[in-house]
């Protein structure tokens, strides 16, 4: 299994966290993993976008036209990063209807910000979209995530430890996503 | 499951320096190099090791603290970005001739791209200049086995050793085999020998004749020797490549088939690079191309120059991060290969970053521009660099430059018999930094401008690290602070008065008496203070009632374009503001701002949109 994810919002959307949430997930499966994460004066609610190759590679970067997977917590950065997509590759956007991205790119889209929002969680965009990713691409599967989504509940529960109201609320908005996906 | 975990290259670092039994750590923020030190506390209170680690007040006093150190007997650490080695040079190029007892590793992070910095400047250049080695690591896993072969090589030849990750090191994470701690054993031992220590410059013409010498037998150091990735082949051509760009080197090679065609080589040590592998590749190769960052370090060592390629022959760009798409078309070229059609990701672009909403500077800069708006306004480097995006940032050189800067357009405009209001803004941890020698000089010299010192009690930009001013070090326990009030009045400053910048109509009000000062008396130090939003919680916030806009709303853009809050959006269709529900964290000073008043604060209780 070789995969390359590119995931991309702004500043303060949890981009870093989804990232090393998917990494620790795929260490899990056991997959070598690399990352690559914005820090710094862009994070002050600029542009952010982190990699993820999972499967044997050397270099932190994804490519142009390499991506299997992108995932756009806001919907004008599709514009930006949709370079990234390989032919055939999916787009999962956070937009109240499906972005057109172009030939050759399957889109998904759900409206989390309207689903954080209804449900009194406003910073778990995030963990919204990547539940609906799971569920609308599949995991495990060909042309689907490198893991499945007990995989993630379970790298969720050991980075935020057992109990305690934030992994619910993390499993919460993660399960609300991956409702809306299925 | 697996053993290896997942980290990040600082934490890889941080681990490498600890696990090797690294005593004294001391650094100061800077992106990409920030989390080092704080790692390094985590990795000691886990491994119970004894150590000191700080946040200093600058990374000059940074490296001489951990330097003393190690001339002291015990393994010591200093981390900072690229420009800070700018404020640590002095430092480290007389310690390259003194040299060191413990190890001594100085961890200086770039910033090719530059993302996140003033300059692209490559470290390695410098510890070149200074004639320490220098190691260039392609990933995290590396990063933290360089920290420590580092302090290996460090004692080995009783010199200072360099190891230079980059942002694409530092940022990246990886699954990692962590190594088994070694807690220090040692004992500090200075031994004074002042012929040594206090050398004067007779003796270090001998000491740099010593360092020459170290210089020689590490070129022929075999722990960091030159790696060649494929040995089985005997082409004609080779690539040599260091740090990240070696790694996407790598990455290509198998993808592009080259593997059997062209040697590859990954250069450990750039500098000083190993005389044998100089001598092989002019023996061996008709071609080599070298990719490396940001600064033809290797390729200029490289002796035979008509068969090298690389960014002195303009065969590599000059200038710009090496992007993998880069290293790519590189290759191809190299190969004889077709060239990729795919275009280089997007560079720029998009929302730009902005203060955080709630952000006290916010009012700070929107004041500043209402009290002197034909004023000259230097600023300095941090969070409040984008002070920009509202029109009250003229200049930003360096760390420490807004007030040297805001005293030469004093001299330089009264040279031509014009009198300017000048207001510049310095962070609180940057005034610590590099603040108070210019401001010293300022009153001595008679410069006329107003200091505004945006007093937020943290270093925000590279992550809340604290500043002298804060009372916390860097393991959480409690420091001594320094009274900022009394430091500046110490520093000659007749007008010191502080303010909470969110009551934006008595803090226009303030600065306006400041001005009064500064053009009859000199300088005059106004202190913002009001928490970072990042950390605290601001008092006066949500709970006691929502900021709407009401109907008065005339479209007229000042508030967005002149307070520039992310929680303010223009709605084009409706030609009026409206507030963002999810980023509004009701610090209700835009309220003062509206011209016709049509921004408000619900009373408490009462209903939200």
């Amino acid at each position: 299994m070789r995969q390359q994810i590119v995931l991309s919002g702004f500043g303060g959307q949890g981009i870093l966290f989804l990232s090393r949430l998917l990494a620790e997930a795929a260490i899990a499966g056991g997959f070598p993993v690399l990352t690559s994460e914005t820090h710094g004066m862009a994070q002050r609610g600029g542009v952010v976008v982190s990699h993820l190759k999972v499967g044997g590679f050397d270099s932190p970067l994804v490519r142009t036209g390499r991506a299997d997977l992108l995932l756009v917590l806001k919907e004008e950065n599709v514009a930006l990063h949709r370079e990234f997509l390989a032919d055939g590759g999916a787009l999962i956007v956070n937009a109240p209807v499906p972005t057109d991205a172009g030939p050759g790119v399957r889109v998904h889209a759900v409206d989390a910000d309207a689903l954080a929002l209804s449900a009194g969680t406003p910073h778990a965009v995030n963990l919204i979209l990547l539940g609906f990713a799971l569920a609308r691409i599949g995991g495990g599967a060909a042309g689907g995530f490198f893991c499945a989504a007990g995989e993630i509940r379970e790298a969720l529960s050991r980075r935020q430890g057992p109990g305690g109201s934030r992994i619910a609320d993390a499993l919460s908005a993660l399960d609300l996503g991956f409702a809306h996906g299925t | 499951m697996s053993d290896r975990i997942l980290m990040q290259g600082n934490d890889a670092i941080a681990r490498g320096l600890v696990a090797a039994g690294c005593a004294v750590a001391a650094s100061y923020p800077g992106t990409p190099a920030s989390e080092i030190l704080a790692s390094i506390d985590r990795w000691r209170k886990k491994c119970g090791a004894t150590m000191h680690v700080e946040w200093a007040v600058n990374e000059k006093v940074a490296l001489e603290i951990a330097y003393t150190a190690a001339i002291s007997g015990l393994r010591a650490a200093v981390s900072m970005k690229q420009v800070g080695l700018n404020v640590a040079s002095d430092p480290l190029l007389s310690a390259a001739y003194l040299g060191v007892t413990g190890g001594f590793l100085v961890v200086s992070a770039d910033d090719p791209g530059p993302h996140s910095s003033q300059t692209e400047q490559d470290s390695r250049l410098l510890a070149m200049m200074a004639k320490v080695p220098v190691l260039d690591p392609a990933s995290p896993a590396q990063a933290m086995a360089l920290a420590g072969t580092g302090f290996d090589l460090s004692e080995a030849f009783r010199v200072p050793v360099m190891l230079r990750p980059t942002t694409r090191v530092c940022h990246a994470n990886q699954d990692v085999d962590a190594p088994p701690f070694r807690p220090p054993v040692r004992e500090a031992r200075f031994v004074r020998d002042p012929a040594r220590w206090a050398a004067t410059p007779v003796y270090r013409r001998l000491l740099h004749d010593r360092l020459a010498e170290k210089v020689a037998a590490i070129a022929a150091w075999p722990a960091t020797a030159p790696i060649r990735v494929n040995p089985d082949v005997s082409p004609a051509k080779a690539v040599v490549a260091s740090g990240v760009a070696f790694a996407h080197a790598r990455e290509l090679f198998g993808e592009l088939g080259i593997l059997d065609r062209i040697a590859l080589y990954q250069v450990i040590q750039p500098y000083p690079l190993h005389a044998a592998f100089i001598d092989h590749l002019r023996e061996t190769y008709v071609e080599i191309l070298v990719l490396e960052e940001s600064a033809p370090v290797i390729e200029m060592q490289i002796a035979d120059r008509h068969r090298v390629r690389g960014r002195m022959t303009g065969a590599v760009p000059g200038t710009g991060e090496l992007l993998p798409e880069i290293v790519e078309r590189l290759l191809s070229r190299f190969a004889g290969l077709p060239l990729p059609s795919r275009a280089l990701p997007a560079q720029g672009g998009g929302r730009r970053p902005t203060l955080c909403p709630g952000c006290a500077h916010r009012s700070s800069f929107y004041a500043i521009r209402k009290a002197a708006p034909a004023g000259i306004y230097p600023s300095d480097i941090g969070c409040y660099t984008l002070g920009i995006n509202l029109g009250a940032v003229d200049t930003v050189l360096c760390m420490g430059a807004a007030v040297s800067q805001a005293a030469g357009f004093d001299y330089a405009h009264r040279l031509s018999g014009k009198q300017v209001d000048i207001v510049a803004t310095i962070g609180d941890s940057t005034f610590y930094h590099a603040g108070i020698p210019p401001l010293i000089d300022a009153v001595v010299q008679g410069a006329r401008f107003v200091l505004v010192i945006l007093d937020n009690g943290t270093t925000a930009m590279t992550g809340n690290q604290p500043t002298p001013g804060t009372g916390i070090g860097a393991g959480g326990e409690t420091t001594a602070l320094v009274d900022m009030e009394g430091l500046v009045r110490a520093c000659g400053v007749r007008f010191c008065r502080t303010a909470n910048p969110d009551r934006l109509p008595e803090f226009v009000t303030l600065l306006e008496e400041a001005l009064v000062h500064a053009r009859e008396r000199g300088v005059a130090v106004v202190i913002a203070r009001q928490p970072c939003a990042m950390v605290a919680r601001i008092p006066g916030g949500k709970e006691t009632g929502a900021i709407v806009i009401t109907a008065e709303c005339t479209g007229c853009r000042h508030c967005v374009d002149r307070f520039e809050c992310p929680a303010m959006v223009f709605d084009e269709a409706a030609n009026r503001v409206r507030i963002d529900e999810m980023t509004c964290t009701g610090c209700g000073v835009c309220v003062h701002v509206c011209p016709v008043g049509a921004i408000r604060r619900e009373s408490a209780g009462g209903k939200r949109p």
